[in-house]
């Protein structure tokens, strides 16, 4: 058991900071770029030096780097002013992973390399109105036309949608199977005709997802990752990947803003950090925070002595995403009546990191699996409960009740 | 980075798991339980057999100069098997005590026989309702004689050693004293406590003799030292029994059947079972870190203490009160050991002082790690 970084591990942190220091982009050259192509500017310069997606084969653009090695850059990458390249991460987080297992060599040379460049971007085209939690009740239908496939119906929640290139798109191709059977997997140019996104707006006030509706679009069966039928299994694939890209959220509300936040406001006329009540309640989630990370580190070890990321990765989101919506209750709260203020230029310290995470979260506790369905997940699949009887097992899906 | 035991220690946790099913099973716990003994004498001797008592001691004084990632999983099993033994007071305080400040004749004296199991120590501190400090002490040493009372010392009775805080004219105002307990001026009254498979006394000091252990007057300091530590240790035990709540809690709801189907296939049980194992993962993965920090004697040992105690601390209480509800009406009778873990977890939870102390000393350690 050691906590310090290797001889090996060592030399590639002081490579890793020693490139990031020289290469971080600088304002001049960011100058009068937007965030996407803020991002899409960093991104192209790592993948052209080789840092970017390191984990991947050098073919596709990675340079075959180990779980720790990533985690060593991403720490490396935390500490210096780099472009937010989050809209990546589904494609290189989850399109990717399905990719490197589902398709073929061709396809894989074709569209790898260009999302760890950034050159593409990708979206999930997953949920439906009729099938969040229950995915797999989904019924946007594909049928066989020729040697193409013709797309009806409509997805839901698609962060991104509106700047993405190319969508994985799970549809039913037989309803007259059970629900999981009837199922096959995809990727849509999101370019494609019939085509159309809709925004939607969130209680944020941000719109990051969309509905996104298909009317008669084209899909080469070329373009079908796995068997007709196979694409549950094809699903699980990426949402495995979901659930260990998803992070924690709250950005900034951690341990250490809200204590700062404390150190900075009073009760009773005397600074909060010195209430016991206050100090009580900043310890556990303390112990939280440090209990995640650590957890992440045990997870990484396995990781790096071969063994396979499990279903425990939910446990980072499930926890982590109600302690931040906690924390930024409580740091509304330390700040009475001047908490409600949601303004990014009213506070000085804080800007509107408390506020806005009071705002995002109630998303992030539903978005890659609801709190719910993650319990569920530990129960049955670390825990080795049984699941709940179903009223949809082993009927056709055409068959299924469905409230309406 | 390598977060993870070696191949040893998990050999040796093997072992020491078939060591404690076979000799201390529920129905040994139960037996102190009910009965009048003050401990199992006999699982103690088997223990001291196996060289558990001796696991840090270096070699020159008798023990087996191992390192604290092999006492943590052995305080883990323990922890499983809640066995009615005096490890905790014996080798997470007083051997401790003696090791960080013992001088050579001490060392010399006491290290074997706590080592061999010749004599089992205890350790002193609380004086009564609420938190004792430095300040509060009323115990005192004066012309080489200790006068006072200490209040629900766990294993006091059993043990021949006693470390004892007392009041110092100078320093912090307090001095850690080493008390042999078969002498006149030493005197118990047995407390009945929440949990009769532990034993805890009342203890008098009348003109006892004793001498310093340590420097005179920087006693506070040494105990908060020896507390650190001891939290890593008691942070395994509490996890091993939070996970033995656990597992009983999944076998009997896979096993009972309501409405005609197992209660492990209800949403509300399985969550509140996902809800254990997240709370012990947590628990597991901080106490990992605090096992490193002793290990190494990192500068982080005080806030790697006080984390893994406070998740330990919490972990166990929710599992062990929710493994009776997971039991229903069976889960609050006597004939089940659900009662077991409950009654254990509280009492280790205050033993070395309660969650918000030791969410109090993890706040004042973020401050010296300027946490990011």
């Amino acid at each position: 058991m050691d906590f310090e970084d290797s001889q090996e591990e060592a030399t590639f942190r002081s490579e890793a900071r020693a490139w990031l220091k020289a290469n971080v982009p600088s304002e001049d050259e960011l100058a009068g770029l937007d965030g996407m192509a803020r991002a899409k500017f960093w991104q192209k310069r790592k993948a052209d030096a080789g840092w970017a997606c390191i984990r991947w084969p050098q073919e596709f653009g990675g340079r075959d780097a180990n779980a720790i090695q990533q985690v060593i850059l991403g720490q490396e990458e935390a500490k210096v002013a780099a472009p937010e390249t989050g809209v990546f991460s589904i494609g290189q987080g989850m399109a990717a992973p399905t990719l490197m297992t589902w398709a073929d060599e061709d396809a894989k040379k074709q569209f790898l390399p260009r999302l760890a460049s950034g050159e593409d971007i990708w979206c999930q085209l997953f949920s439906e109105p009729a099938g969040g939690s229950d995915l797999a009740a989904l019924r946007t239908k594909a049928e066989k036309d020729g040697d193409d496939w013709i797309i009806n119906g409509q997805k839901i929640w698609t962060s991104g949608a509106h700047y993405s290139d190319w969508g994985i798109l799970v549809v039913r191709t037989d309803p007259s199977v059970p629900k999981h059977k009837g199922l096959s997997y995809f990727y849509v140019d999101m370019k494609s005709p019939g085509i159309e996104i809709k925004p939607i707006r969130q209680i944020s006030g941000e719109a990051n997802f969309n509905e996104v509706y298909f009317t008669d679009v084209r899909i080469p069966d070329s373009q079908r990752l796995g068997d007709v039928g196979q694409g549950w299994q094809v699903s699980l694939t990426t949402l495995m990947n979901e659930r260990a890209s998803i992070g924690a959220g709250g950005g900034g509300t951690k341990f250490s803003t809200v204590k700062k936040l404390a150190e900075s406001v009073q009760i009773n006329g005397k600074p909060a950090i010195e209430d016991s009540h206050v100090r009580a309640q900043l310890a556990s989630w303390y112990v939280q925070e440090a209990g995640l990370k650590y957890t992440s580190y045990r997870t990484l070890s396995a990781l790096s002595r071969g063994a396979i990321p499990g279903p425990e990765n939910s446990i980072g989101k499930l926890v982590g995403a109600v302690k931040s919506q906690d924390m930024a209750s409580f740091a509304i709260d330390l700040l009475e009546q001047q908490g409600i203020v949601r303004d990014a230029g009213a506070d000085e310290m804080f800007g509107s990191l408390f506020q806005d995470t009071y705002m995002s979260i109630p998303g992030l506790r539903i978005a890659g699996g609801t709190d719910e369905i993650m319990a569920n997940i530990i129960a049955e699949r670390v825990l080795g409960l049984p699941q709940e009887p179903r009223m949809d097992k082993g009927i056709p899906f055409s068959e299924v009740p469905t409230g309406n | 980075m390598n977060f993870e035991f070696g191949e040893e220690q998990n050999l040796l946790r093997d072992q020491a798991r078939g060591f404690l099913t076979d000799n201390c099973p529920p129905a040994v716990v139960r037996r102190v339980l009910e009965g009048e003994e003050l401990y199992a004498a006999d699982l103690w001797q088997k223990i001291v057999e196996m060289g558990w008592t001796a696991v840090v001691i270096p070699e020159e004084y008798g023990g087996l100069g191992l390192s604290y990632l092999e006492l943590v999983v052995i305080a883990e099993e323990l922890g499983r098997a809640c066995a009615p033994v005096p490890f905790g007071s014996s080798v997470y305080l007083a051997t401790e005590a003696l090791l960080a400040a013992g001088n050579e004749t001490q060392k010399g004296q006491w290290l074997p026989k706590l080592a061999a199991g010749e004599a089992i120590g205890s350790f002193a501190y609380a004086e009564g309702n609420g938190q004792t400090s430095a300040a509060s002490l009323q115990t005192r040493f004066e012309g080489g004689k200790l006068s006072g009372h200490k209040a629900v010392v766990a294993d006091a009775q059993i043990s021949q050693l006693m470390i004892v805080a007392a009041r110092s004219a100078s320093g912090d105002g307090a001095s850690l004293y080493l008390v042999p307990t078969d002498q006149e001026g030493v005197s118990f009254e047995p407390v009945k406590t929440l949990d009769p498979a532990t034993n805890h006394a009342n203890v008098s000091f009348s003109g006892a003799s004793a001498e310093l252990l340590g420097s005179e007057g920087a006693g506070w300091a040494l105990l908060e030292q020896l507390l650190d530590g001891a939290a890593v240790l008691y942070a395994w035990e509490q996890l091993g029994g939070s996970d033995r709540c656990l597992e009983m809690a999944k076998d009997y709801a896979m096993g009972r059947y309501a409405f005609g189907r197992p209660i492990a296939s209800y949403q509300a049980i399985k969550h509140k079972l996902a809800n254990m194992y997240v709370k012990n993962t947590l628990a597991r993965s901080n106490a990992y870190f605090g096992a490193w920090a002793l290990n190494t004697g990192a500068d982080e040992l005080p806030l790697a203490a006080a984390t893994a105690r406070v998740g330990s601390t919490e972990a166990y209480y929710f599992s062990s009160k929710e493994n009776i509800q997971t039991h229903g009406g069976m889960g609050y009778t006597w004939e089940f050991d659900c009662q077991f873990y409950y009654r254990r977890s509280k009492v280790l939870a205050v033993t070395i002082g309660s969650e918000g102390v030791w969410q109090e000393k993890l706040i004042q350690a973020s401050a010296q790690a300027d946490v990011a």
